[in-house]
């Protein structure tokens, strides 16, 4: 840097680093950071294909849905405990869904969670950047499976007003395999609810014996 | 009611104390040569007919052929407000200018916005680098001539001609 001579305003000890006081301790970070943000955004140039759960005709015949399958698909659609991941406006929206008015809590989802380890389903609430994209990953793998994604407004679907931005993911499903997208800017509480019970919908299908509910 | 300072009496007034620094006046701006900016900025915070202790605003505009820094000044003892601008980085040149962290605190996270957006070097700033953006992060993206590289257009890389469906800054495709 050419210029006068730096002056630390914020009185950390001066002339440690010929490039200031603060940027020796925090520049270091910032380039760690930003490797993984570029490594990121160079890697998941395709979308991940929708995990679907449609069982063929023929494969129809020779699955045998069982008790067991019943039971275990009720206890899950029955409990699908939230993680709680809000990253923008949608995120009021899904804390509206969770309050008294519309009541998760009528789904067995009143428990938000605060900690990836206990949560079934991450709801992707609001424009997802690039530079956010990477922790949101990291809490997305250290959910136990089985897991669900829901994709909640226009921007965690496609990038929506921010499409061919320079900073925001063109749809959140460049970063994780998604199970329901809810459309809107940003959707009501209701149609939330209406893409949780479809998610209900799809937890009641799984089996056993076929793919495991949310593996990529 | 807040009084606003006319262009021309302000650079009368600066020019009694900091001579040869403004450059034109119109409205209610003043235009200072980049290179008095901490000079006029002190004399106008800390002299006792400016007081103008508070920065309200820094922030930039791209203007093709050059860049402008644009300040908003407010004297909460005087209640009175003024705006200065400066002319940098003609014919898109490296564009710098002195830093007024030293003068307004407040002015630390403003530069540090104006830099990684609209790429205008602040020196002298104690922690100067990208504040929103990562680090690694191609070019400045409020810059006119800046052209998004989006995932789904993944055949056009930077410092090629530019991207085919959204045109570079000159109308080219």
């Amino acid at each position: 840097m050419t210029g006068p001579k730096l002056i630390d305003p914020y009185g950390t000890p001066a002339g440690a680093d010929p490039r200031g006081a603060l940027q020796s301790i925090t520049l270091d970070l910032d380039r760690t950071e930003g490797a993984a943000v570029n490594r990121m955004k160079s890697t998941h140039l395709e979308p991940f294909p929708d995990p679907v759960l449609e069982v063929p005709d023929e494969l129809r015949r020779s699955v045998i849905v069982s008790s067991v399958d019943y039971l275990l698909n009720w206890a899950r659609k029955s409990s699908v405990f939230p993680l709680q991941s809000g990253l923008a406006c949608c995120s009021f929206e899904m804390i509206s869904a969770a309050m008294a008015r519309f009541d998760l809590a009528r789904f067995g989802m009143e428990a938000l969670r605060a900690s990836p380890r206990q949560a079934d389903l991450l709801i992707v609430a609001g424009t997802l950047t690039w530079k956010m994209a990477v922790p949101l990953r990291r809490l997305y793998d250290q959910m136990a499976e089985p897991r669900w994604v829901i994709s909640m407004g226009v921007c965690a679907t496609s990038g929506g007003p921010y499409y061919q931005s320079y900073s925001v993911v063109p749809g959140v499903n460049h970063i994780m395999p998604v199970d329901v997208y809810v459309p809107g800017c940003p959707p009501r509480p209701d149609a939330l609810l209406y893409g949780i019970m479809q998610l209900h919908d799809k937890i009641r299908r799984y089996s056993l014996s076929g793919q495991a509910a949310g593996q990529e | 009611m807040t009084t606003v300072w006319s262009g021309s009496a302000l650079a009368e007034a600066i020019e009694a104390f900091a001579p040869d620094s403004v450059e034109s006046s119109g409205g209610s701006d003043v235009w200072l040569k980049p290179e008095s900016i901490s000079t006029v900025c002190e004399g106008l915070k800390n002299r006792s007919e400016f007081r103008f202790d508070m920065l309200s605003s820094l922030t930039a505009v791209d203007y093709i052929d050059h860049f402008e820094v644009v300040y908003h000044l407010t004297s909460l003892p005087m209640n009175s407000s003024a705006v200065l601008k400066s002319r940098v980085g003609l014919g898109r040149s490296e564009a710098s200018i002195a830093s007024v962290v030293p003068i307004w605190r407040g002015a630390d996270y403003q530069e540090r916005e104006v830099w990684d957006l609209m790429g205008i070097r602040f020196d002298g700033h104690p922690n100067h680098k990208r504040i929103m953006l990562w680090e690694g992060f191609p070019g400045h993206p409020l810059r006119k001539d800046y052209v998004t590289y989006d995932q789904s257009i993944a055949s056009v890389a930077p410092g090629s001609a530019g991207n085919p469906e959204i045109g570079n800054a000159d109308g080219n495709a």
